[in-house]
């Protein structure tokens, strides 16, 4: 069979198979997850497979949220798999860990678990023992030096992340190690290919989250060579207000962001502080807003009401999460940074576009991945907030980056990302109402 | 780029002088620095044309090569350096001090350390780059230097690698040092240029800092600070100089040579010194004493390396060693932000500015509040401060005041302009709070989102069990015979 | 196109080489710079009789230098180059012929020497012959705003197995794998010029374009050592920015329209190549194309110094750069700016943000920096 006509989920399951079937073959194997396409259901499904051989599996993720969940769902997933956690002696647990796994700060506290997850960090203190499996999560967001600390303690192990989020970086100036192909700086993954070019690299091909009008957007604009597709059709998902609207600019955005899975909320254009009020202000307001109008989520997982929970503001710095966070957003509404909203889903999210307001964009704010993660996080649409005249900034932006040798090249280009969401999201502008 | 360094350069094109971005020196300045401008030939990597260096303003020592594409002229160059900086490093290691540690053995540190001061960064990467084409020659062998040469190129090196490490004073690039205090009327990138920028910060009687600092853009008032030559220089006045000694090598082609390099060094020697008045002009913060100390400390564990005859530098960190080096690195980062900030309150503006950081009056405080119940009651005093600051701190975020350094505090609310914190540490370990440890209403306090505080990272692998993910165990590093072969013309 | 000859003036167009194109990146938005760059106009010349001639100038030792090293490249029909070029492509290349495209005796045209490479290049594209042959000084052109660019030929095309290299020489040094970024960069981009073009060729010959390689060999002196090293350098980037500037220098002529019909840049040379047009008139004919200075045309335009001392004229905060402004959130001037900070001036819509920054920020200031 062909695999365009797979259906999305056969065409998913196969690459899963594929990936099972490769462990016991290869030291490593890499598997490059798109947003919301599965990873954490291919990590619980190679966690059970692993332990299934019966020798002990350690799972490496990055922050102890991560851990939580993956703890949560393996639970589900295999209720008779003895799980251990490592913490930290601060790590408070939250409630929906409580009783399905053993909790200590050192290995010997946990008893003998088929299974222990923990932090990169927490797992560099945690000994001399080696481990014949690992599963790392979230690898391209994991920075080579953490795997130095840990990569001795296992024999093989199953690379899991999505090469299309943010890079991760240091506070220091790292120009001595660059083309290095031990660059401390570079991620996870990319260690790891550089010195293993031979290892399987697979790729999961449907995202679960991403609905019909947002997957080629953010395939054709953040993963050009590669791609997938959504794994629901146009019209499957659906959102719907229960409260009438007002035909203010708020609801037409928001209307517009329900009906197409896309709305460009545009404030007239200016140069501003980041901080930029009256951006924030909007975005603050097109929350409330959102919460007012009583949203229905209806999808293959049946009609759900869309609380604040299930909504998300994200922006480019922590300042701007601040001042949103002081425009009062509804309670229960995410504000975070791009950066801490990465690996998470929401119904509907709004975004302060990272170039809005901004007279010369850099590295920063062009960085492809920042933006892959703010349109990337919603299962139904999304709302972004910006000032016109992005194109034309995009237009006049200097391109004079140094080149350095021996580092690979990393696509796609934040210019040219930047450029196609754009371009998509100029079909579903709605103008800003002045003021009051 | 805050707001404040941004105003501090508007107000610098209003006055037409320099605006201060400091109150106090955040780098340590020796008493006895060494200055060193080196000049490198154009279109080479590192073939010094000249060098002027030394430690007494009034006697320069001028270093040149007649001819910089000779290689036998170049390392004569490299024994001549050695010669002025080797006395001048080793001076410093006559008189060291004991330093007690906690849980460990007490260690001889040098009681002070050489500071080479360079003009700008191209100077420094121009001092790695003698050093990496130094440090691997020998002394026997077909491609023989002297002795002193390779010890001169480990010492740059070492110099040099120190330099990018956050906060250290070892090798600072003046333009550099100058700007941490300064703000200029003009951009960072113009800030580049040494004499345009101590014209801005010093101008000359009867002018402004912008017309001294256009005056500084002539080259033929004011050489470039190197390592680059100006163009119109190296044809007119040193391309025949050269000529000259190729057709008749001696004293007088060299001393013609020489005359022609003075001519671009002398200028920028005396900017060096002045900048250094400068410099000396600010007090001392309190971290950059504590940051000379690192230096101290590091400077004598290499001079100790060099003394047991230990290898060159290798070529390459290796992954461990890089990996090791960001740890480091990274700490020395955040250590120097929060200290800057700790002891400079126009520092501390920055922060104050983006709502990281507030000033205010204490409107109450409650020294014996207290959290839990018998075995588990903990002191909590608790403060309100008023403050007129855009506070943008949420609830449980971690606090530090330049009052009180090591005390560390957290958020409970902001109402306003009032924010109520409850300090969780270094108030001391009895039932009530030591007495001063918690401030009084009436008392101006500041509270800081910034810690030096460090959680060390878990130790790495050694590198001899690299692991498979990072290329394996290296192979071990042999001084090749290789490495002394390589041409240096 | 007429436009852009009357904004010349007499004097033929200036051609573009592939520095030059590659320099169109640097700051797009600049309409001055797009206009002038479209007509051709020499602006090195424009700047000097303005009364400010540009700050760049090669050291003769630099020049001297670059010359010896490519030669040394090239030197007994490059030898050396594929003894490199079969380290880095790690291809066993048994034998490989050296064609100088330039050498057709007399001193055609450029056209016909374009010509020339146009008919080499074909018969080596169509040949399946699997031996290396390496091409020296092809000459190129791109089409740039209408006009057709020849480029300077300093250029070397490797072929092998269908392939196609454009292998860059550049004196500067590669010491323990690493150079200085902002070369690299620049032969990155100048590299990728040569890329299109070639590119273009083929294409115009009814080949496929992508048998050039997005991979570039970039040869090198190593360490402190004259021999040379290659390295190969993905310009993927450059030839995407490459053509985006192409496509907007294309729309130049938008711009151009808005000016007015008389204005022209002439110089009005005299037989002797002396301009004899008033300053004050070229001046004001400057300053009605509109510019956008940033610190950074320092090292990258002829005009930078007249910007420069425009922008200060205006009190504008370009001056202090890209930062700066930012940090300004778009004041434009340094007195607004410093109007709003002591309270002054009363801030405009859209301003009272900045405003309220900027008072603080001053009243901070005041406290401690005017103590000190």
């Amino acid at each position: 069979m062909i695999g365009g006509m797979l259906s999305p989920a056969a065409e998913a399951a196969a690459v899963v198979d594929a990936v099972l079937d490769d462990l016991p073959r290869n030291r490593g194997v890499v598997v490059d997850s798109p947003p919301g396409a599965g990873k954490s259901t291919l990590v619980v499904r190679a966690a059970g497979h692993l332990a299934a051989t019966g020798e002990p599996l350690m799972i490496v993720a990055q922050t102890n949220e991560q851990v939580d969940d993956l703890i949560v769902r393996l639970a589900e997933e295999h209720p008779d798999l003895p799980l251990g956690r490592l913490s930290a002696s601060d790590y408070v647990m939250p409630e929906r860990v409580l009783g399905k796994a053993s909790v200590g700060t050192k290995l010997p506290d946990l008893g003998d678990p088929a299974v222990v997850v923990a932090t990169a960090d927490k797992w560099a203190w945690a000994g001399d023992r080696t481990w014949p499996w690992a599963i790392v999560d979230e690898a391209y967001q994991m920075r080579s030096d953490k795997l130095l600390r840990v990569a001795g303690m296992f024999e093989r192990a199953l690379f899991v992340g999505d090469p299309g989020q943010l890079d991760p970086f240091s506070v220091v100036d790292g120009d001595r190690w660059a083309g290095l192909s031990w660059d401390p700086l570079q991620s996870a993954v990319a260690v790891l290919l550089r010195h293993n070019p031979d290892l399987p690299v697979h790729r999961l091909p449907v995202s679960w989250r991403l609905p019909a009008s947002a997957a080629p957007v953010v395939s054709d604009a953040f993963y050009p060579f590669t791609g997938f597709r959504a794994g629901t059709e146009p019209g499957e998902r659906r959102l719907e207000f229960q409260a009438g609207g007002m035909r203010t600019a708020y609801d037409r955005a928001l209307e517009e962001a329900a009906s197409h899975g896309w709305a460009l909320y545009e404030l007239p254009s200016r140069h501003t502080l980041r901080t930029d009020a009256e951006a924030v202000q909007a975005v603050a307001l097109l929350a409330t807003r959102l919460v007012q109008r009583a949203p229905v989520a209806i999808s293959e997982r049946g009609e759900r009401p869309v609380t604040a929970e299930r909504i998300a503001i994200g922006a480019a710095h922590r300042d701007q999460v601040a001042a949103i966070l002081a425009a009062g957003p509804p309670p229960g509404v995410t504000v975070d940074t791009a950066n801490r909203l990465q690996g998470r889903e929401y119904d509907v999210t709004i975004v302060l576009h990272p170039l809005s307001g901004r007279r010369d964009a850099t590295a920063f704010h062009l960085e492809s991945g920042r933006l892959c993660v703010l349109t990337s996080r919603h299962r139904h649409a999304c709302v972004v907030v910006a000032r016109a005249g992005i194109p034309e900034l995009l237009d006049a932006h200097p391109s004079a980056e140094p080149v350095r040798l021996n580092v690979p090249v990393k696509f796609p280009d934040g210019w040219e990302a930047n450029q196609a969401v754009l371009a998509h999201l100029s079909a579903h502008r709605v103008e800003a109402a002045p003021l009051r | 780029m805050s707001t404040l360094a941004a105003l501090a350069r508007l107000r610098a094109v209003r006055t037409g002088t320099a605006q201060r971005l400091a109150t106090v020196r955040h780098c340590h300045l020796s008493e006895r620095p060494m200055v060193f401008i080196p000049l490198r030939l154009a279109g080479e990597a590192a073939a010094p044309l000249a060098a002027m260096a030394g430690t007494d303003p009034g006697h320069p020592h001028l270093l040149v090569v007649p001819q910089p594409r000779d290689r036998d002229l170049r390392f004569a160059f490299a024994a001549e350096l050695a010669q002025i900086v080797l006395p001048y490093v080793e001076g410093f290691l006559k008189e060291t001090e004991t330093v007690e540690r906690r849980g460990a053995e007490p260690y001889e540190r040098c009681a002070d350390a050489p500071q080479l001061l360079v003009p700008n960064r191209a100077a420094l990467a121009f001092t790695l780059l003698l050093g990496r084409s130094t440090r691997f020659r020998r002394a026997e062998g077909p491609h023989a230097v002297h002795p002193s040469v390779p010890v001169l190129g480990r010492w740059l090196t070492f110099f040099a690698q120190r330099a990018r490490h956050p906060g250290s004073a070892l090798l600072p690039a003046v333009t550099e040092a100058l700007s941490l205090h300064w703000a200029t009327g003009q951009s960072a990138l113009e800030d580049a240029n040494l004499a345009s920028l101590v014209g801005w910060i010093d101008p000359p009687p009867g002018t402004t800092g912008a017309e001294a600092a256009r005056e500084a853009e002539d080259p033929l008032v004011w050489p470039p600070a190197g390592p680059a030559t100006d163009p119109g220089f190296d044809a007119e006045v040193l391309a025949p100089a050269i000529r000259a000694y190729e057709e008749a090598p001696g004293d007088r082609a060299t001393a013609r040579v020489a005359e022609a390099v003075r001519t671009q060094l002398d200028p920028t020697w005396r900017l060096m010194w002045r900048a250094v008045d400068l410099l000396r002009g600010l007090p001392e913060g309190r971290g950059a004493s504590a940051r000379w100390e690192l230096d101290r400390g590091s400077f004598t564990a290499f001079a100790e390396q060099v003394a047991e005859g230990g290898p060159p530098q290798p070529k390459h960190d290796g992954a461990v060693p890089a990996a090791s080096r960001l740890a480091r690195m990274e700490r020395a980062q955040a250590s120097y932000d929060a200290q800057r900030a700790y002891d400079d309150p126009l520092l501390m503006a920055a922060y104050r500015l983006t709502g990281e950081a507030f000033t205010g009056t204490v409107v109450a405080s409650d020294p014996a509040n207290a959290e839990g119940e018998g075995r588990g009651r903990k002191l909590r005093p608790l403060v309100t401060v008023r403050t007129g600051d855009p506070v943008r701190l949420a609830a449980g975020a971690k606090l530090g005041t330049p009052e009180r350094r090591g005390q560390q505090a957290e958020v409970v609310e902001v109402d306003g302009e009032l924010v109520t914190l409850k300090i969780v540490k270094g108030m001391g370990r009895g039932k009530v709070a030591t007495p001063g440890a918690v401030p009084e209403s009436g008392d101006q306090v500041c509270y800081a989102a910034l810690s030096d505080e460090y959680q060390p990272p878990a130790s790495l692998p050694a590198s001899e069990e690299t692991p498979w993910t990072h290329g394996g165990p290296p192979p071990e590093y042999v001084p090749s015979p290789e490495d002394d072969q390589e041409e240096w013309s | 196109m007429e436009r852009f000859d009357r904004l010349r003036g007499a004097v033929p167009a200036r051609p573009h080489d592939a520095r030059a194109i590659a320099a169109l990146a640097a700051n797009p938005g600049c309409g001055r710079r797009a206009v002038m760059d479209a007509a051709g106009i020499d602006k090195d010349a424009t700047a000097t009789h303005l009364g400010f001639p540009a700050p760049f100038g090669r050291s003769p030792f630099a020049i001297t230098r670059g010359n010896a090293f490519e030669a040394l490249v090239k030197d007994s029909g490059c030898a050396e180059l594929l003894r490199l070029l079969r380290e880095l492509l790690g291809l066993p290349i048994p034998l490989a012929a050296y064609t100088d495209l330039g050498d057709i005796g007399g001193n055609p045209s450029a056209h016909l020497r374009h010509a020339h490479t146009l008919k080499l290049i074909d018969r080596a594209a169509r040949d399946d012959d699997e031996a290396g042959t390496l091409y020296d000084h092809p000459l190129l052109r791109l089409e740039i705003a209408g006009h057709t660019s020849y480029l300077e030929p300093d250029v070397v095309a490797f072929r092998l197995a269908g392939r196609f290299h454009i292998v860059e020489i550049k004196s500067f040094a590669i010491v323990d794998g690493q150079a200085e970024p902002d070369k690299v960069a620049a032969a990155a981009r100048q590299a990728a010029v040569y890329v299109l073009a070639l590119r273009n060729m083929l294409a115009e010959l009814g080949h496929d374009p992508a048998r050039v390689s997005h991979e570039v060999v970039l040869v090198c002196p190593e360490n402190f050592a004259n021999r040379p090293a290659g390295t190969l350098l993905d310009v993927r980037r450059e030839l995407a920015v490459l053509r985006r500037q192409l496509s907007r220098m294309a729309k130049v002529g938008a711009i151009a329209d808005t000016l007015p019909e008389d204005l022209t840049f002439d110089l009005a040379p005299d037989a002797d190549g002396v301009p004899t047009r008033p300053v004050s008139e070229l001046r004001e004919a400057v300053g009605a194309v509109g510019a956008r200075y940033a610190p950074e045309c320092l090292s990258t335009c002829d005009l930078c110094f007249f910007c420069r001392d425009e922008a200060a004229a205006e009190g504008s905060t370009e001056l202090l750069g890209r930062q700066v402004r930012d940090a300004l959130g778009g004041v434009a001037t340094v007195s607004e700016a410093l109007g709003l900070a002591d309270g002054t001036l009363t801030p405009g819509e859209g301003q009272e943000e900045i405003a309220r920054l900027l008072r603080l920020a001053d009243g901070i200031y005041g406290v401690y920096a005017e103590a000190g």
